[in-house]
């Protein structure tokens, strides 16, 4: 399924902002059930299964005027949903799909209407945890690396399906990309699934699912690399743990090496909410590991197929066909 | 009169259970922590079906250059008596498949695989039982369905994987799958269906490590009648067995895309 592109309203994405911030600004005013314990699958295990939405205000990174402020007061969380609902979106808010852009999906058009989206409460003023709250910079082996790859292909970018990205291609979508990072709010559901020895994390986007070990078992053989990397994980008190490693070189994770070791952490502080936690390291492209933090919200589900390498055909050969008629046209020209 | 009625009613009693007996001894597999038959485990099907769910002798494959790594493996029938009873213009629609099948076969694209089709394609598949939900896995594609086991709701749009709905009747998992959309097929011989595809499928534990595995399959705009398949699949019992990450797409490109290729400039 490709979503198509069209110009939406001033209004309706003004209807939007308001209504994202109301949903989330609910959301906060309520109070955790103190009582809550996490229920337990029939083997006894934390039950961790549902279905959850990562939509999010809170951008990865700190705005830098912010300097080491973690979390907001209740009073400066007002305030700046306040500001947003008078259609001021300052840089301390992440509005993903929603925010003003010249060109944007039509999202009600095809029922990823954004104000159905929920949002799990989150006082932190960046995804990202730590008195920093950024990105580590990129070390300068890794920035070397990364600007020689981006080179090669320069002025080769439509010359075959090789040089496109592995989004279009369908090979690797943003949204199914691990470790999850928020991105658009319309297929960005999760669903858990426990069976007996092994949890099922399934995600709308590209229907990618890592079906994970739960038994103590080692990493597979180093000389299998894979996109999304091999999972294993393990229960420490009512949090799953995830740990992955045997990426490719060409997965990169915001510019990471294949050396990338990433450890997910799942749990359920209350009953509405997914807590999502995760560190990568890659010392060849940081100086230190960095760490995130993201509550998803329980959704209603149902998570749908989203099948994009089966609709894609016309789109790429459109992109690729229309590269080699500018060349012939290009060629003509010249004579 | 009354013991006529009786020793008739007997008569079809023991008519009915005639057939239940002539297959395979019962089997009572372990049971989940929820007490449900426990089919856990990565499996898979050991046959050649996907070249052709009917009886077919081995034959030369369509890369000469491969020779015999890539010749097509003969195999036995798992359709019931062996027919398959397309309506006429289907009939004549599936021998065209055939006769282009590298062409037109959705396998061959990396396209999702449908059911049940992806149950026999030359790939494992793990089956996760929860309470509420039994996730079927497939290496191929990365595809994946969930199955509905509480009551049975509708499908909110056609899909290429179908919607799944089911339930157990003593030791066997019966799920219904209906919304598949046509683009799928059952083979690379071109079999081939519409989306009124219905496929009622039937896992039943037959020892620790083999399923049977039946679908029924139903579908009036090309078929003049329902029809079975049936088979084992086999648990793959290997140490650490697991899934790996199979994303075709990057298989197919070439051949989808790679006459649209920059040509090197003379």
């Amino acid at each position: 399924m490709t979503a198509r592109r069209s110009l939406a309203s001033i209004t309706a994405l003004g209807a939007t902002i308001a209504a994202l911030v109301l949903v989330q600004v609910a959301v906060w005013g309520q109070t955790p059930a103190k009582s809550w314990t996490v229920p337990r699958t029939p083997d006894g295990k934390p039950d961790l299964q549902g279905v959850y939405a990562n939509a999010t205000l809170t951008p990865l990174e700190r705005p830098k005027g912010l300097g080491a402020k973690e979390f907001y007061t209740d009073q400066e969380f007002a305030a700046l949903m306040k500001r947003i609902q008078q259609g001021i979106v300052p840089e301390e808010a992440d509005l993903g799909n929603a925010a003003p852009q010249d060109v944007r999906y039509d999202l009600s058009l095809y029922g990823f209407d954004v104000t159905k989206s929920t949002l799990a409460p989150n006082k932190r003023t960046s995804l990202i945890v730590g008195p920093e709250g950024r990105v580590p910079p990129m070390l300068p082996e890794a920035r070397k690396r990364n600007a020689e790859r981006a080179a090669k292909n320069k002025g080769h970018e439509f010359d075959s399906y090789e040089n496109r990205p592995l989004q279009e291609r369908c090979i690797l979508m943003a949204q199914e990309r691990i470790p999850m990072l928020p991105g658009a709010a319309d297929n960005n559901l999760l669903q858990i699934v426990e069976g007996p020895g092994y949890v099922v994390l399934l995600h709308e986007m590209d229907h990618s699912t890592r079906v994970i070990p739960t038994d103590g078992r080692p990493h597979i053989s180093q000389n299998i690399r894979e996109y999304q990397g091999d999972s294993v994980g393990h229960w420490e008190g009512n949090t799953l743990v995830v740990d992955t490693t045997n990426f490719t070189d060409l997965t990169a994770f915001r510019g990471s090496g294949e050396k990338l070791h990433l450890v997910e952490r799942f749990s359920r502080p209350d009953e509405k909410t997914l807590l999502y936690q995760f560190t990568v390291e890659d010392p060849a492209t940081w100086d230190k590991p960095w760490s995130a933090e993201i509550p998803m919200a329980k959704a209603k589900g149902p998570v749908y197929e989203w099948a994009c390498h089966e609709g894609n055909l016309d789109e790429f050969v459109t992109i690729l066909r229309g590269a080699r008629v500018e060349e012939e046209a290009a060629k003509k020209a010249a004579k | 009169m009354y013991s006529l009625r009786k020793i008739s009613l007997v008569g079809v009693l023991f008519l009915a259970a005639m057939p239940a007996w002539s297959q395979t001894p019962a089997y009572r597999a372990p049971r989940t922590a929820d007490g449900k038959p426990n089919l856990n485990g990565i499996w898979q099907a050991n046959n050649s079906a996907d070249w052709n769910l009917q009886g077919h002798a081995a034959a030369q494959g369509p890369v000469y250059a491969l020779g015999a790594v890539f010749s097509i493996p003969p195999g036995l029938s798992v359709v019931e008596g062996d027919e398959i009873p397309y309506l006429p213009a289907a009939a004549a629609k599936q021998k065209e498949n055939r006769a282009n099948w590298v062409k037109l076969d959705p396998e061959v694209k990396c396209y999702l695989p449908g059911v049940p089709r992806a149950t026999y394609l030359p790939y494992p598949f793990q089956i996760v039982q929860s309470r509420e939900n039994i996730m079927m896995v497939y290496e191929y594609a990365g595809a994946v369905r969930t199955i509905n086991m509480g009551a049975p709701t509708k499908a909110p749009a056609d899909s290429w994987m179908g919607w799944s709905n089911g339930h157990w009747e003593g030791e066997t998992l019966v799920v219904d799958v209906t919304s598949q959309n046509e683009d799928t097929w059952f083979d690379r011989a071109g079999n081939f269906h519409s989306e009124a595809l219905h496929v009622v499928e039937r896992y039943t534990p037959r020892s620790a490590d083999i399923l049977n595995y039946e679908a029924t399959i139903e579908d009036p705009k090309v078929f003049s009648r329902p029809w079975k398949i049936s088979m084992p699949l086999y648990r793959r019992v290997e140490k650490d067995a697991r899934l790996l990450e199979y994303k075709c797409v990057e298989f197919s490109e070439e051949l989808l895309y790679g006459s649209l290729r920059k040509k090197a400039s003379k």
